[in-house]
């Protein structure tokens, strides 16, 4: 609970979270239970970071909390030594919107997947986005149904052959990316479970973010999707546009450029040695319009991932849900409290009998 | 002219659905409680907020039972009807007690308007209301009359119609005036020529009454004697919302409440928004799920987490209602329910969730239920309920009813410092073997140690999936899943240890028939009980708040009568878990037409039954 001492916090994010008295290491977030995911699982990675991420941040273990869904990365909270709850499918916004309501001294995470958040939880997540909750939400996108064994998730490309599609999926993947952006999330990111040092990055940024913070993270299920991030995961892959803020969009070794029609206002790739008078879009995550981020994000082929943008697509300040539902609310001193609700009980028209 | 006294009177107000039906009984109801009657209200109205004018849909109407003395119910067959247009009388008529008093607005009995409703001659003309003591008054006419001289549209100056009317039963049961007219510079205060165009045709109706020689007698109904204390008017949401804040009160616990807009629960959340200056946060969520998440949410952060809802709500809600059981962590939430399933009719009562509340959920999920018996019980239930919650660590649920959300009666104010208070006894300290802390070490009631985040050495997971007893880590142990299933069943039928046991009403301690109920049906099974009482006739009744645990008496009870009859607003869910739990042989008497059991219907139907005759 609140600690009588007012704490050092950080600012941001984590303000009002207190920060530990003495310096944490990584084995202080390791909890005593076996890791259970299949080996070469990308979790690990994703795990291994955000352990090694926990006394960067300099908070406290007990002041952490994570919550999650359902599915092979929900197993999540269970192998981390501080707060956490494993909840139901796709519930886990709610839970950490009530979490995050009553308690501005937690950092609060959520992790999820790609079937957890965007199918059977679609509707908590585009509304805390919208709310803009304090609060970081990890998802971990291997696009694929890994702990049903197997089924096409919502983020699987079309024609995906499956145990339940077996003569190809007929959907069309959902780009997380783009549907947080349409719904005005203040900060949105894209990283890959294999990339260490640009996945702790983007963490840090999105809990140091007031406000919902959405991380998508490309994910390898070793198991039933193995290997379809491979192409953005070789060194200095020409799928991979870097999302770099205050630089100019290039990629594929700077051989190609992200344009904007100068007309239409549409972005497109072109060969930099055809750029011509046309202008080169430098990424602005600090842009209070949302259009070049989600034009940005329209640029992921999210069929075959011949190309997709990897980084902070947007992080802007906005007011923030739960600090502005706390400023509603006045809690009476304990020794007034039951005699001011005795008036409210009692009310104004009253007789006597 | 002369002034009869009464022992008591049902009222029925009713008009178009924008009308002012709802606020002319309410402020009716205000002039009953000011003089010091018992009473109980019902209001009734569509979902609709405006139907077609002048269609039976459209009827919206308040019925109002005052007395001098103590009263269970809204009563059944109106003394007076009050219709303000064709469609109202129509739809009301059939219930107007023989020789009841009559008083129509005959403004809108128009050719087109009466053949509107299906009838084909006048019934203010055409003897067909001859068993009544008809009052045919322009009362649309005395109001655009009265307010003349202010100067509103034609519109607003009918509008005002609903004044007249309760101006002239004002007057009729010799009531005092300043009360309504205090009232109506309160409500428009801010608006002078709105609020004295209402005054003036309130006084209007009043004045008609003393003039004309249309009425020969008045009426007085003198005040109750009810025990002493200090009293207010209720309705069982409002009660429900003061409940919450102080059972949180009680606890030390900040109060937070998830909702999603739901007939007819939605005054509790509109209530609780009220009073965030008593440290109660509200979130209307975008979902009936996401609130009781949010609401699960607070609760693990240290608040008393709540959640409101009706029946399709609950149905949405199950599965975190599982969780939060799976869990083992404290939440309350409180079914209004209303006639189902699906959409069934939402501003109409039912007691149908019985037995989803008890049993509706996946796997074997044992979860208390409470269930209040009037408006004004509805606050002791929320604050039992919030005690169970926090002692066993445990969801628990709440049944109100649509009759209970929007009826009303006098209420003895509690006092709030003499309550006991509730001990949410979070951990401080490690509990286990080399100072670890195992979150599902019991105490002797079985209610496991609850470890707010933010407490350093605490640190630990819950989760939904099963875990080991003790440590809460994941388990598929087949022993230990088993032995969860059994303590968690054990620790909700612990809790009748904590209940009081069932008094039953037997005044001669001689029947043989006892009536059992639950919920709402407190009021009609009691009244019913007195008449038949009068009547010469032997009965017992017993009434359930806790409806699991069952209080640990009442099986005994059962035993000890010949006959049992249980009536309720549905098919015969108490009965059919009574059966089960008791292997009594429990009957079942029920109505589920969306309004409470009628108890002079009850009356001559539970004669019947003691009388030894069949009964439907």
């Amino acid at each position: 609970m609140t600690t009588t001492l007012t704490p050092p916090t950080t600012g941001g994010g984590l303000a009002g979270v207190p920060l530990a008295l003495s310096p944490t290491n990584r084995k202080d977030f390791v909890s005593d239970q076996e890791v259970r995911w299949c080996p070469g699982c990308g979790d690990y990675a994703v795990l291994a970071a955000f352990q090694s991420l926990m006394p960067q941040l300099g908070v406290r273990r007990e002041n952490t909390v994570i919550i999650s869904g359902i599915g092979c990365s929900s197993r999540f909270p269970y192998y981390l030594d501080t707060y956490g709850m494993h909840s139901i499918h796709g519930r886990a916004p709610s839970i950490a919107t009530g979490l995050a309501m009553s308690r501005p001294d937690l950092a609060v995470w959520v992790v999820t997947g790609d079937g957890d958040a965007l199918s059977i939880g679609g509707n908590h997540l585009i509304h805390a986005l919208r709310r803009n909750t304090n609060i970081t939400i990890l998802l971990f996108n291997n696009r694929i149904y890994g702990l049903t064994k197997g089924q096409y998730s919502p983020t699987s490309e079309s024609g995906k052959v499956t145990k339940s599609t077996p003569a190809g999926s007929v959907d069309r993947p959902f780009n997380p990316v783009a549907l947080a952006l349409g719904a005005e999330a203040t900060f949105v990111a894209r990283t890959v479970d294999s990339d260490r040092a640009h996945l702790t990055e983007v963490m840090t940024r999105a809990v140091q973010h007031r406000g919902a913070s959405l991380v998508e993270i490309y994910q390898n299920c070793p198991i039933f999707n193995d290997g379809v991030f491979d192409g953005l995961k070789a060194p200095g892959s020409p799928s991979v546009i870097p999302l770099r803020r205050g630089e100019p969009v290039t990629f594929a070794g700077g051989t190609r450029s992200v344009v904007r029609d100068a007309v239409t206002g549409r972005l497109s790739v072109v060969p930099t040695d055809e750029v011509g008078g046309r202008t080169v879009v430098v990424h602005d995550e600090h842009d209070d319009d949302v259009a070049q981020a989600v034009a940005l994000a329209s640029l992921t082929d999210s069929q075959g991932l011949s190309q997709s943008p990897i980084g902070i697509f947007r992080d802007v300040d906005r007011p923030v849900h739960d600090d502005a539902a706390r400023a509603q609310v006045r809690m009476p001193q304990a020794d007034e409290r039951i005699a001011h609700l005795q008036s409210l009980v009692t009310g104004h028209d009253t007789w006597d009998a | 002219m002369t002034t009869t006294q009464l022992d008591r009177v049902v009222i029925r107000f009713a008009g178009d659905s924008g009308d002012g039906m709802q606020l002319t009984g309410d402020r009716f109801t205000a002039d009953a409680a000011a003089i010091g009657n018992d009473f109980a209200t019902l209001p009734n109205f569509p979902a609709e907020i405006r139907a077609p004018q002048g269609t039976i849909a459209g009827v919206s109407s308040f019925q109002l039972h005052f007395a001098d003395d103590d009263i269970r119910t809204p009563g059944d067959r109106p003394d007076v009807l009050v219709a303000m247009n064709p469609a109202s009388l129509k739809a009301n008529i059939a219930d107007l007690r023989r020789d009841g008093i009559l008083i129509v607005d005959t403004h809108d009995f128009t050719k087109r308007n009466l053949a509107r409703v299906g009838y084909a001659t006048d019934p203010l003309t055409d003897g067909s209301l001859d068993d009544h003591e008809l009052h045919a008054v322009d009362l649309t006419g005395l109001a655009t009359a009265a307010v003349a001289q202010f100067e509103l549209g034609r519109k607003d100056a009918a509008r005002s119609k609903n004044m007249v009317a309760l101006g002239l039963l004002t007057w009729l049961f010799s009531r005092p005036t300043e009360p309504t007219l205090a009232f109506l510079d309160r409500k428009f205060g801010r608006s002078p020529l709105i609020r004295d165009a209402n005054r003036a045709a309130y006084l209007a109706g009043y004045h008609y009454g003393e003039t004309t020689e249309d009425f020969t007698v008045r009426y007085e109904v003198r005040r109750a004697p009810l025990p002493a204390g200090t009293y207010r008017q209720i309705t069982g949401n409002k009660a429900l919302a003061l409940g919450l804040m102080a059972g949180a009160a009680k606890a030390g616990l900040p109060l937070y409440l998830g909702a999603y807009p739901i007939t007819p629960a939605s005054d509790v959340l509109h209530e609780l928004s009220r009073h965030k200056d008593h440290g109660v946060m509200t979130f209307q969520a975008e979902d009936e799920i996401a609130a009781i998440g949010a609401a699960l949410g607070a609760s693990y952060g240290g608040h008393l987490g709540a959640t409101v809802t009706s029946g399709p709500g609950m149905a949405l809600k199950s599965e975190f209602i599982s969780l939060a059981l799976m869990l083992e962590q404290p939440l309350v939430v409180v079914d209004v329910q209303r006639a189902g399933p699906s959409t069934g009719m939402p501003t109409k009562t039912e007691q149908a969730d019985l037995l989803q509340s008890v049993f509706g959920r996946h796997g074997e999920a044992p979860v208390p239920v409470l269930a209040a018996q009037s408006p004004g019980d509805c606050f002791d239930v929320a604050v039992e309920a919030t005690r169970i919650a926090l002692t066993y660590r445990t969801p628990v649920i709440v049944l109100s009813d649509g009759y209970l959300a929007n009826g009303a009666e006098p209420w003895r104010v509690p006092d709030l410092a003499a309550m006991p208070p509730i001990d949410p006894a979070f951990a401080t300290e490690p509990n286990g073997p080399d100072g670890k802390f195992l979150p599902y070490l019991r105490d002797e009631k079985l209610a496991r140690p609850l470890a707010v985040p933010g407490t350093p050495g605490l640190e630990n997971r819950i989760g939904g999936i099963e875990k080991a007893d003790g440590t809460g880590n994941i388990s598929y142990d087949p022993a230990n899943h088993e032995a969860m299933v059994r303590l968690r069943q054990a620790k909700v039928d612990g809790i009748a240890d904590s209940i009081p046991d069932l008094v039953v009403d037997d005044p001669s301690g001689e029947a043989d028939v006892l009536v059992i109920g639950w919920g709402s049906t407190w009021g009609p099974i009691g009244a019913t009980a007195r008449r038949v009482r009068r009547r010469g006739r032997k009965v017992a009744t017993v009434h359930l708040r806790h409806v699991n645990p069952l209080p640990r008496n009442l099986g005994a009870i059962l035993r000890s009568y010949g006959r049992v009859i249980a009536p309720e607003m549905n098919l015969g869910q108490l009965a059919l878990l009574l059966r089960a739990r008791f292997l009594a042989d429990v009957e079942t008497y029920s109505r589920v037409r969306g309004l409470p059991i009628s108890p002079s219907e009850f009356e001559a139907d539970l004669l019947d039954i003691i009388d030894g005759k069949d009964f439907r």
